[in-house]
Formats: C-alpha cells, structure tokens, sequence
C-alpha cells in the first residue's frame, strides 16, 4: 500500500464487511496493522469504527470479506481466540464488571494460579501487586485494589481497562476511543503508552475522534464514512490539516458552508473549501 | 501473555511510584460499619436472632438432640441452597431445583427396582439424569439468551408432570416401590442417610456434607479462576466474554452443579425413606432461592458468598424445628418464611445504604 509499510501485516483485512441483520454496518474494509506501526482508524459517530475493531478482536465476526492474522484466514467466535493470538482490545465501553474489586478486573478471563492441580488457586499476592504497579504507571493510584471498579470515575475506570490491555496484548493492541473520557494528562499518559507500545513492536489500532492524537502518534490513516472507507493513507501522504477536514465531514461540511452563508449570523471564514480537500499539503510534522 | 515494560520514565511522570502511597482522599470508615455492610454479617446475625428467639420461647430447642435435628434440616435445605446460592451469583435461577431433586430419587429408585438392579447402579443413573437435566437447562438458557426464569419455569412444570405421571404408568401408584431390601441399599444408605454420635447424640451426616460443600463453595468461590468467573458472568455477561471468560462454559456447568446438589438430596431422601413420594419437591425451589437472598445473594447476579446460604438455610431449619418445639401449629412456618425474607432483605438494603454511604 505504502513505501514505509515494510514486511508481512500481523493483521490485514480484505474487503471486510459486517452486517447485522439487514443493516450494514461496514463494507469493503481494507486495513493492515503492522508490527511497530499505529494504524489510526477516524470517523463519525456510527460510522462503524467499533465494529471493525469487534470483528479483530473476536467479539463479531465478519460476513464479507477476508481477516487474515499473520497471512492466514480466521474466524474467531470468541475473544478468547483472539486473546490467545496475543490480540488485547480496549473496548469503548470498558468491559469491566462494576461489582468486582479492581484487581479482579484487571486479571479478569486471564488470571494467574498457583499451586498444583487440586489446590491450584488464585495468585491474589502476585496479582495485586502486578495490579497496583502497572496502574501506578498510568499515574492512576488508588488506595484499595478491593473496591469495586464500579465506585471508579469514568477516567480511572478507562485507564484500568487500558492498562489491562497493555499488560496483556503481547503482539497487537486494539484501542476503541482511550481517550474520549481522559483528562489532559491521562490522555498524555496514553498516547505515551501507544508510543511506547509501538516502540516494542507491537501493532497498534488507535481509534479517536481527535485527529490531533491521531497525527502525534499515528502512521497510518483509515477514515471510515457510513462503514466504507474514506480515506485510507500512510502519515507522508496526508498531513494534519486534511486529516481534520476529512474527520470534519469533509466535502459536507463545504456543502454544508454554502448553505449556511446564506444564513445571517453564521461564520463561515473558518470551515474548508471544498477545494480543500484535494490538494494534499505535505506537511513536515 | 508477556508482561510489558516500558523503556523510558514518562515525562509527564506519574505521582511518584512509591509502595505504600495512596491517594488519601478515602477514610476509613469505622470496622463495625465495614463489617454490617457484608450481608453475610447481617445475616449471620438475623441466624443468631432467631436462635435466641427460639431458646426463649421454646424451651426444648436447649436440649442436644433438638439443636442436632435442627441443622439436620438445615443441612437438607442447605445443601441445595448452596448451588442454586452459586447459580444466583452466575446471574441465573433454577425454578426446577425443587422438583429436580425428586426426579432424581424416582429414577434411581425406579430404575434399581424395576430393572432389578443393584442400587448403586440406580444412583448413578440418577446422577447422570440430574446432570442432564441441568446441562438443558443451561443449554437452553444461553443459547436462547431468554430469562431463566422462564426456561427453568417450562422445566419446573415438565419434571413435575412427569414425576407424577411416570411414576403412576411404572408403579400404578404416587409413590415407588420399597427399595431398602435391594442389593447395595445399606451400603448407600451408609453414604447418603446414616448418623453418629457425638456426645450421646444422634448427628445426621448430610450435616458434615453440608459444611464440607460449604467450605468448598467458599473456597471455589473466592480463590478459584472459575469463582471468578461466576461473579464476572452475573455481574457483566458481556464484559466478561469480551475479556475472555468463558460464559458458556460458566453458566452450564453451574446449572449442572445444581442438578448435582439436586441428585445428592435426592439420594439422601430415598436411602433414609426407602420410598418417594412423587408429588413431593413442588415449593421447595423457592425456599432454596430465599435461603440464598437472605444468605446476601444478589437476585440480579454478581455478588453474594457461599457463607451467607449457610446462615441462611439454618434460619429455615431453625424455624421450621423450633415452631414444633414450642408446640406452634406447623402451618405457620411459611408464613415466618415470607417475614423472615422481607425483614432480612429490607435490613440489608438499609444496612448497605448506610454502610456504604460514600
Ligand atoms: N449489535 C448491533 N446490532 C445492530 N446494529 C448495530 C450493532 N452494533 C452496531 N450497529 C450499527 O452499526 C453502525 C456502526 O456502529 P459502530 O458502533 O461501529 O459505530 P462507531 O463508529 O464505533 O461509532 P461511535 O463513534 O459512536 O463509537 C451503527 O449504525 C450501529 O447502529
Ligand atoms: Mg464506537
């Protein structure tokens, strides 16, 4: 697809599609994730950005089109399959459970054991403690690992289920709007760890509504519009600015300029031209 | 799953790491308060209420044969509530559990006698009918995604027709046929329905069972993967698979273990009865599902203990034993039932709104 996109993609999907029922949710998907890229995937509301991510992380599966994990075809029916492929997800709506303490969250459907066969039993020390160091990290510290997740506030609550999926995603990580609930701070925090993570080779899946983040930490650009693909294109052939105008509405939003000049009282200096759209501006970061 | 690091120190550093740090803006609130917020302290309590109340009112409940037939049944009521506790917890309910446990007594009874065979073969046949009984159950449930309430009312309705009618067809009676002269009957009988003495007192062993289950129930629950899990798929189903607890597995296995719970008091009823009455079991669900909310079980899933049942199957024993001791009409029993579950259920609401107010 592109010049700086170099060996095999860990993740690839082909023509991709998912309907639920009649309604088609997306359609003609093509996306890759390679290790130590970021592949950021923009769009409007309902425009079917967590459904692409719940087909790769096992939650749906796909009715058109190919999945391809490490160039061979898969099915997940479960995430536990796509867990086992080292495929960690950070869902928009967390998955936690409320009424369980923090740490129990956190090791969730991968807890460690000790002990043989009959005795073997929960490692509560060691997860506790693996619980509370990678929660610090995030600069998220709380005074009891046993509260209730539910008790958190929204950005705590998001930052145990990122850490969670750092911790976890051994070769891909999925993240479906880490930072719509975070403070500036924690959103920092995240966009350091999707560095970070990207650093180690793992393949990242960064999804947002904020092209800013997007373009600090993305390499790779797919713009998803009604559940087909907008934009689809690497970092050196898209600069910020374009990326915030396709994110904008784009081409509606120059519709949508020309009908409001013709409406007293709005300003209209500031939205894009249509004619901004084609012209590529290569911007040098 | 690989443990990550993470190469540099952040810049826009995170609080200090340092072990013993927190973020200081929860106060302890005082041990008592803590302690009354756990429904099983409350119910442990609302047990110890009852018993007192019983000791003063009924004065033969003092003496050491009456506290032994007390938890005998307790334990009976017990040992039931102790799966279908784990199953509320799961976020399910089996309305079937009560008629399940004579479906299972009736085909090994049937079955040995009929057959001619040796009990022990009856019994296991039985097992194998109250697993699969379970297994549906949960089959049905999660692949039809409908309420419980309703797949386990459809199961309740069919084992209690087919209780009665079957029996009926292979006796030409309600109930079946004297077993206790059968090859095996006294070796089983020794397993499911004998007593021992401690101190000059007759104790039934479904007692020991009962607390054996129990602590293994805790210990399940609070220190196994799988505990995890039954709170996880009661709490959030969708969260839970999302993560990569096994749901299915988790709800079936759990419907299965109240069919186990269901043939285990099946077979103690049969070895110390000899004989079933088929139309027995109806009502039974329900008092197993309140043993389970007084015990601090949440009826919409995701919290509850093993320990809670525990008080609470004995508050039943208690009652049902101890209105006979003070030489009250039987018939009141129910009726102290339905007090005791709105009190117990009312005091635990007004105990965690003022415990846990934050
Ligand atoms: N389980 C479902 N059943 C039926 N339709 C669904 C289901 N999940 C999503 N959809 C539909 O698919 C479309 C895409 O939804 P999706 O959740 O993928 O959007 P999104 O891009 O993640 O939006 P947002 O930015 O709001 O999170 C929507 O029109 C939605 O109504
Ligand atoms: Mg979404």
């Amino acid at each position: 697809m592109t010049s700086n996109e170099t060996g095999a993609p860990v993740v690839e999907l082909k023509a991709a599609g998912k309907s639920y029922g009649n309604i088609r949710a997306l359609h003609g998907v093509n996306l890759t994730v390679h290790a130590g890229k970021v592949t950021c995937v923009l769009g409007d509301n309902g425009a079917g950005k967590s459904t692409l991510i719940k087909i790769i992380s096992g939650l749906h599966q796909h009715t058109e089109g190919e999945f391809l994990v490490d160039g061979g075809a898969v099915r997940f029916s479960t995430p536990r399959e796509a867990l086992d492929k080292g495929i960690a997800t950070v869902y928009q709506d967390l998955a936690v459970v409320p009424l369980m303490p923090v740490w129990r969250n956190f090791f969730l459907g991968s807890e460690t054991t000790k002990g043989p066969w009959p005795l073997r039993r929960l490692d509560i020390e060691g997860m506790k403690k693996t619980a509370d160091r990678e929660l610090r990290e995030m600069g998220i510290v709380l005074d009891d690992l046993e509260q209730p997740i539910g008790t958190l506030s929204g950005g705590q609550r998001q930052c145990v289920a990122i850490a969670r999926a750092v911790y976890f995603g051994a070769r891909v990580l999925i993240l479906d709007e880490p930072t719509a609930a975070l403070g500036v701070k924690q959103s920092g925090v995240v966009l350091k760890y999707i560095a970070a993570a990207r650093d180690r080779g793992l393949g990242v899946i960064f999804i947002t509504h904020n092209p800013h983040h997007a373009y600090m930490v993305g390499d790779h650009f797919s713009v998803l519009r009604l559940g087909t693909m907008e934009l689809n294109a690497s970092r050196d052939e898209v600069s910020l600015e374009e990326l915030t105008n396709h994110m904008a509405g784009g081409s509606e939003l120059a519709a949508l300029k020309h009908e409001l000049s013709q409406v007293r009282g709005v300003d209209v200096e500031e939205l894009p031209e249509a004619g901004d759209l084609v012209a590529p501006v290569a911007s040098g970061e | 799953m690989s443990v990550t690091q993470h190469a540099e120190p952040a810049v826009t550093a995170p609080p200090a790491p340092g072990p013993k740090e927190t973020d200081g803006r929860t106060a302890q609130r005082p041990l008592a308060l803590r302690l009354l917020a756990r429904p099983e302290v409350g119910v442990f309590l609302g047990a110890v209420a009852v018993y007192v109340f019983f000791l003063v009112s009924a004065p033969p409940v003092r003496d050491g044969s009456s506290m032994a037939n007390v938890l005998y049944q307790s334990s009976t009521i017990g040992i039931m509530a102790l799966p279908v506790a784990l199953l509320m917890v799961g976020g399910e309910f089996d309305l079937s559990s009560g008629v399940a446990v004579i479906t299972s007594a009736l085909t090994a009874s049937m079955l040995a006698y009929q057959l001619s065979m040796n009990v022990w073969m009856g019994v296991l046949l039985a097992l194998l009918v109250s697993l699969a009984i379970g297994f549906l159950n949960g089959w049905l449930v999660v692949k039809t995604g409908l309420p419980s309430f309703l797949i386990t009312l459809g199961s309740f309705l069919i084992l209690q027709g087919v209780n009665l009618a079957v029996t009926k067809l292979v006796t030409g009676n309600v109930a079946t046929d004297d077993i206790s002269d059968m090859d095996g009957f006294d070796q089983a009988k020794k397993v499911f329905a004998s007593s021992f003495e401690v101190g000059g007192v007759q104790v039934k062993i479904t007692i020991v069972y009962w607390l054996v289950f129990a602590a293994l129930a805790t210990w399940v629950l609070l220190r196994t993967k799988y505990g995890n899990w039954i709170f996880a798929v009661g709490g959030n189903k969708e969260s839970a698979r999302a993560v990569g607890v096994p749901v299915t597995f988790t709800k079936i296995s759990l419907f299965m273990l109240v069919g186990f719970g269901a043939w285990f008091v099946g077979m103690h009823n049969l070895f110390s009865f000899n004989t079933v009455q088929s139309g027995e079991g109806v009502g039974q669900e329900l008092i197993y599902i309140s043993a389970a909310v007084i015990g601090g079980c949440l009826l919409t899933g995701g919290a509850g203990s093993a320990i809670g049942p525990v008080f609470g199957a004995f508050m039943f024993g208690m009652v049902q034993q101890g209105i006979v001791y003070a030489g009250w009409n039987p018939d009141w029993f129910k009726a102290f039932l339905g007090v005791m579950l709105l009190g117990a259920v009312l005091i635990n609401l007004w105990v965690s709104r003022t415990a846990t107010r934050r």
